[in-house]
Parts: C-alpha cells; structure tokens; sequence
C-alpha cells in the first residue's frame, strides 16, 4: 500500500495505492491519527487505484469516523472500483460513508 | 483440481494467500465481484487465524486447500491452534455502535457469513477446520 498526500488550505487527500489489508491498514491509520488531519475541512480518499479492502481497511475509516465528524472534518471518497464499493455494500457502510464517483464531485460535496 | 498451500502464522502472508486464492479461480468463468468476494472471505478467516488464534507466532503454520466443481467453491483451511474460533460467540455488528466506540474490528466474520453459502468450524482433535462454501453463477 502506497499513501500519496496532496494538501491545500481547506483540504487534504490521499491517494491509495495497492491493497488494504490487515498488514497494510497500520499504515493508513497513523496518517489519519495524526493531530493535524483535523486541521482540514474535507479529507479526501481517492480510491482510483484501491485494488482491494478487507474489514481490516474499513475499521480504520469506521475508527476514525465520528472523531473527524466531532471535528466538522468531513470524509469524502471517489473514484472508487466497483469491487472495492461492492465491499462497503455487503456491510452497509456505503450509508454511513459519504462515497461519490469523481474528484469534481468530492472537492464540491 | 483441488489445489492447497501452507503458510506460516504472519500476516504479511495475507497476500499470498489471496494471490493463490485468485489464481486459482481466474482459471473458472467467475465475475470480478464473485472473485473479490470469494477472496475477501478467506481473507478475512486467514487474517483471524493468523492474528487472534495464532497470535502471529510464525512458527506455526495454516494449510488451505481449494477445489471449484459444478459451480461450487469449496474452502478448507486447517490450523492447530489451541484456541479454536467459537461461531456461538457471533454478533451481527451494529455499525453504528462501532463508529461510537472508534472500533477497528468486528466486521470480518460479518463479510465472510454473507459473502459464503456456508461457513462451518469444526475441532477434531489438535485440528481446527473452517469449511467455507458458495455456489457461483
């Protein structure tokens, strides 16, 4: 799993790359536990390039959830592989996630 | 042709195992979605495994074996662990509980029960086996 940052004034995101699993994940969770991630209005995840996601990788976006929603931080993901939305599907997440299908629409949401 | 592979007791080996799941299957006329889940499944019992039962300890070791006939994947996967997983002990998540509380797991057995026809644990002797099974379109 490669993590890439982009980060402006109000938003941050991050660009996943590879497959997020349960050796992965640690990664993405000690980006989004940093303090100044809070900083930001919108956390974007761009998921062109999430090849996979275990519940492993989505309890780090359920763990993280309501302390960036206690923030006004809102978390936004796109461009996401019908695969990898299927995942979020099959437990329900896609109605407590806010998941959108292009960058456009996550930078006006 | 039933295929099987042993691996130890860590989770970098969640890819290989994964890996070896796919490849297996791309052989077989399944969809993209059928294959992820298939693969996401035994994911999710491999990382328990590894992880709770196991404790990561690399000197142990799990063997999966995996046999697709007549549109039907059957899994077994075998560990000696002493601390064999109890399907009793299941509770369907409720996830917004797990976004109050800030959990990190819980949901994987929960995947595993929906994407699966069946899933059966069974401890025979020292040997636990999981028995994961789903017919395919």
């Amino acid at each position: 799993m490669k993590i890439t940052q982009q980060a402006t004034d109000t938003t941050l995101t991050l660009i996943l790359d590879g497959e997020l699993d349960a050796s992965s994940s640690v990664i993405l969770d000690g980006e989004l536990a940093k303090p100044d991630v809070l900083e930001y209005q919108k956390i974007l995840i761009d998921c062109q390039r999430l090849n996979y996601i275990s519940s492993a990788g989505l309890g780090v976006f359920i763990s993280h959830l309501q302390r960036l929603q206690e923030a006004n931080v809102k978390l936004i993901f796109f461009n996401m592989q019908e695969k990898v939305h299927n995942v979020f599907e099959i437990l329900g997440l896609d109605a407590l996630m806010t998941i959108v299908p292009t960058q456009a629409e996550a930078a006006a949401f | 042709m039933k295929k099987d592979i042993r691996i130890s007791c860590s989770r970098k080996n969640l890819k290989v195992v994964r890996d070896f799941v796919n490849d297996y299957l791309t052989t077989y006329d399944l969809s993209e979605l059928q294959l992820n889940q298939i693969v996401l499944a035994v994911d999710e019992v491999v990382a328990n495994l590894i992880i709770h039962a196991n404790a990561e300890d690399e000197s142990r070791s799990l063997c999966l074996s995996i046999d697709f006939a007549n549109h039907v994947v059957d899994i077994a996967i075998e560990d000696s662990s002493p601390v064999a997983y109890r399907p009793s002990t299941f509770r369907e998540p409720d996830l917004n509980e797990h976004v109050r509380l800030a959990k990190k797991g819980g949901v994987g057995m929960a995947l595993v029960n929906r994407i699966m026809d069946s899933v059966e644990f069974t401890t025979s002797g020292a040997l636990n086996i999981c028995r994961l099974h789903k017919r395919v379109s």
